[in-house]
């Protein structure tokens, strides 16, 4: 039998020595008792080390491995230290996949010391309550608190990247921690006759835990599985607690059956201040058409995306429906097809700003799919309900070209269903002016392979110059 | 007015703001630093709980209550008969950094009646966060209610310092804000969370162009929605939250089951609506969000309402009897998920577990997977779950009871 007596309750290194050294030295854990030096000699003089042979190779364990020991180790368990032990002893002979055998008897073990240990650790961050002290004009924050592990030192450096700047100390029943804004230091245990009285604030604190309760909500078990009884000595907030339990069902009934002031059904004060219509046909249609209903596409939508552009715009651009990108932010050609629109523009000699952009579509059609919306075609009934707003545009603008980017749109100008391959390229007459259809720009988006991209782009700005081109001659 | 006294008023006015979490911001903390405080590691840290069983991380707490809108689930609509009171900026941040220094908080959640204008109390509730960050270097959490269709500067003023943002959609269908709320404007509010969208995303991007966007808003936006005040079934809300989470990419849509509120409005409904609802609804969430459930899947009444009395994922398992039993050592992760008493964490490390042996039942044990809950939808290598209906699956557990309080 072997004897390792650590140097306190979370001698990590002494642990780690040991382990080391008893692995390489082939001690089965079966041959190793574990113990801890009496407290009282923790910060007496330091005792002589214990003789251990001294390793010779070295061997590795898993990051995870280390990292749940460093956990383990803080439990209040006797037995942690044999179980980690062990643990190694099962890697160190060739267990790779150890800590994946997350049913495995002493892996299971360990890891729900680790869960306890962490839940310690998030109550401790939660539930430590500092208090203000002045002393000769120098302001320290003093907690008590009673952890139920070995946390305190592990835990003192979140205190510290919270609290860097103030002065601090935590004093626990087995160990205190002290922060001088420079460095931790760590002393004995402490007793809560130590720590001064609840400060000023405290019965701001407890006013704010009395008001936000909702006494209609009393749910008394959410509270305390949360917020066991065990700590409540140490929350100045508890002490409210018993008042608020007791009265919350006279306050609730008091609701209830006041009789209610039957006030009038609020009415909309600002209905009001409804501005006139303009007078231009196109603006008046943008007002319009925000309170559109002619097809059932806006309930699900953000808002009625209508054209923008200067309303003498010689050229008209027309899409099929605004995307996800569109329908947030309420302008056409703004997501990704749009930019690629714009590159190709540019390209083309086209100035964005002198063209009036629009879709055949009004709203975005799509379906629902995780955290993302799906692009749906819109239906021939959708473009024609909608048509009515594209006459509108039509009609006010008159643009010499209407430029047609992909099927919707050239179904929803021209009446047909249209083969973009068949009529692309070339001048088709409308009433009066010049319509020229194209792809869609999401068509050279949607394309695989880079080399078909390629080509396809090449022709759309061939084409958008070709259209623009047309300008000279109608 | 005395400052306690405010507390009491505008802590009161603010909770029925279910919201309160303090996670998933950007890291942070004042190691180094010469003045200033706090921290952000990820996640949030609950540190107290009421009597509701609510948790409380943040101050949360009105700069005032006044308000010139006259939404009638609201205790503080103008035509309520509550005492009114004001913070001054410097009294909000005095609170927070006293009771932040004293480890009580994780940071502010500040929301505000309208007064005089939206953008007039956008400017205020800014000016709180602005001398919070800039004034007096608090690097602790914040969370601002946003007013819908404020100016899109003040918006993006907001981004700037808080964590998250949020604007309550209130109620599920524009008929219910219409006549509960009707100088809410549904379709302003959705613009707002489109706005808010495009920010939050261009504040994420790694831009290529070596510039980064303006820091906005990190921890994304979220929203509340009351439920049982108007006569939204539980598929409209459900079908409403899908839009919301797919649309805005919203972090949380939060329920809040209508509660008597004092000096209330006779078109309420006169009694609260049952806790249970709300706790389903939240439980529907989580399908839809973790466990691939769409919200048609759900079984629901006539009326598009969810079993009060059973939870929404044994309620559909119970509808699909001839999927199961389930055999756990070869039923994929979806089909697992699905199994009622199977979480996101339990069902992955099963698949972990399962690589190294034939799961049994004291394995599952091991998971700390509910057994009696678990056992008669699968198998294992020691057991096969007999006949459903010899069971009484439909019996509200214990806990599920002290609910309907």
């Amino acid at each position: 039998m072997r004897s390792v007596v650590l140097a306190h309750e979370v001698d990590w290194g002494g642990w780690r020595d040991a382990a080391r050294t008893l692995a390489l030295s082939n001690v089965p854990p079966d041959e190793v008792v574990w113990s801890v030096r009496a407290p009282s000699d923790l910060f007496a003089e330091q005792a002589e080390d214990m003789p251990m042979p001294k390793p010779s190779g070295v061997f590795t364990v898993s990051r995870a491995l280390v990292s749940l020991a460093e956990t383990v180790i803080q439990a209040r368990e006797p037995e942690r230290f044999a179980l980690l032990y062990r643990l190694i002893w099962r890697a160190h002979a060739g267990d790779k996949h150890l800590l994946e055998q997350v049913t495995d008897p002493e892996v299971n073990r360990a890891n729900r010391f680790a869960q306890a240990v962490r839940r310690d650790t998030h109550k401790m961050r939660a539930f430590v309550r500092f208090r203000e002290v002045v002393e000769q004009g120098v302001t320290r924050y003093v907690a008590w608190f009673e952890p139920s592990h070995f946390i305190v030192e592990a835990n003192a450096a979140f205190f510290v990247r919270r609290f860097a700047t103030m002065t601090w100390s935590i004093l626990t029943p087995y160990r205190s921690a002290h922060w001088n804004g420079v460095e931790t230091s760590f002393g004995p245990g402490a007793s809560p006759a130590d720590v001064p009285d609840d400060d000023k604030l405290a019965e701001y604190w407890r006013t704010y835990f009395s008001s936000i309760f909702n006494p209609a909500r009393l749910k008394i078990s959410a509270m305390t599985s949360e917020m066991p009884r065990k700590y409540w000595r140490n929350l100045p907030e508890a002490a409210a607690i018993p008042d608020l339990i007791r009265t919350a069902q006279a306050r609730v009934d008091a609701m209830v059956n006041t009789p209610v002031i039957s006030a009038p059904k609020p009415t909309n004060r600002f209905a009001q201040t409804v501005t006139e219509l303009p007078s231009s046909g196109l603006a008046r249609a943008a007002v319009e058409v925000a309170e559109c209903r002619r097809c059932h596409l806006w309930e699900p939508a953000t808002q009625t995306v209508f054209g923008e552009g200067p309303p003498d715009a010689q050229i008209m651009m027309i899409g099929e429906q605004p995307g996800d990108k569109e329908d947030l932010a309420g302008r056409p050609f703004v997501g990704p097809a749009g930019q690629l629109l714009d590159r190709a523009m540019a390209e083309a000699g086209i100035d964005r700003t002198q063209v009036y952009m629009t879709n055949a579509v009004k709203h975005f059609k799509f379906e629902p799919r995780g955290k993302r919306r799906i692009h749906a075609k819109p239906d021939t009934a959708e473009i024609m309900a909608c048509k009515f707003w594209l006459e509108i545009e039509r009609a006010e603008l008159a643009p010499k070209i209407t430029l047609m980017l992909g099927a919707t749109a050239a179904r929803a100008v021209l009446g047909r269903a249209v083969t973009i391959s068949r009529e692309r390229s070339k001048p088709i007459p409308l009433n009066g002016s010049t319509g020229f259809v194209t792809v869609h720009p999401s068509y050279l988006l949607r394309l695989p392979d880079e080399e078909a991209k390629a080509r396809e782009y090449v022709a759309f700005v061939a084409d958008l110059r070709a259209a623009a081109a047309l300008l000279d001659t109608v | 007015m005395e400052l306690l006294k405010k507390l009491e008023i505008l802590a009161d006015a603010a909770k029925y703001d279910a919201s309160c979490a303090s996670s998933g911001t950007d890291k942070r903390n004042s190691l180094g630093q010469d003045n200033g405080i706090g921290s952000t590691e990820g996640i949030g840290i609950c540190h107290a709980y009421a009597p509701d069983g609510r948790c409380i991380s943040l101050l949360k707490i009105l700069l005032t209550n006044a308000c010139i809108y006259d939404c009638l689930y609201c205790v503080n609509r103008r035509s309520s008969n509550v005492q009114r009171a004001h913070f001054t900026v410097d009294e909000v941040v005095t609170l927070t950094m006293g009771f932040y220094r004293r480890n009580c908080i994780e940071g502010l959640f500040l929301s505000s009646g309208i007064i005089r204008t939206p953008d007039y109390t956008m400017e205020q509730v800014i000016s709180v966060a602005r001398s919070l960050r800039e004034e007096h270097g608090f690097r602790g959490y914040i969370h601002l209610k946003t007013i819908p269709d404020a100016d899109p500067e003040l918006l993006a003023e907001a981004g700037k310092y808080a964590d998250r943002l949020s604007i309550n959609v209130e109620l599920p269908s524009r008929a219910g804000l219409t006549e509960l709320a009707p100088e809410k404007d549904f379709a302003g509010i959705r613009r707002s969370m489109g706005q808010m969208r495009l920010r939050i995303d261009a504040g994420r991007e790694k831009s290529h162009t070596g510039r980064k966007a303006p820091r906005f808003s990190p921890a994304g936006q979220s929203t509340q929605v009351i439920v049982g005040a108007d006569a939204s079934s539980d598929r409209d809300i459900l079908d409403m939250s899908t839009n919301l989470y797919g649309s805005y990419g919203l972090k949380r849509v939060y329920y809040s089951a209508f509660s008597p509120i004092p000096d209330a409005s006779a078109v309420l409904p006169p009694r609260p609506a049952p806790l249970v609802r709300e706790h389903r609804l939240y439980q529907a969430d989580w399908l839809l969000r973790f466990y691939g459930f769409a919200a048609d899947e759900l079984s629901t009444d006539a009326a598009g309402n969810m079993p009060l009395a059973i939870d929404p994922k044994l309620a559909w398992a119970l509808e699909h009897r001839e999927r199961f039993p389930l055999d756990v050592n070869k039923a994929s992760r979806e089909e697992l998920l699905r199994v009622p008493g199977m979480g996101v964490k339990s069902v992955d490390r099963l698949i972990r577990a399962r690589r190294f042996r034939g799961l049994r039942l004291d394995d599952l044990a091991r998971l700390r997977l509910p057994l009696a809950k678990v056992m008669p939808w699968v198998v294992t290598v020691d057991h096969r779950a007999r006949g459903l209906d010899s069971l009484s699956l439909g019996k509200p557990a214990a806990k599920q009871g002290e609910l309907l309080l």
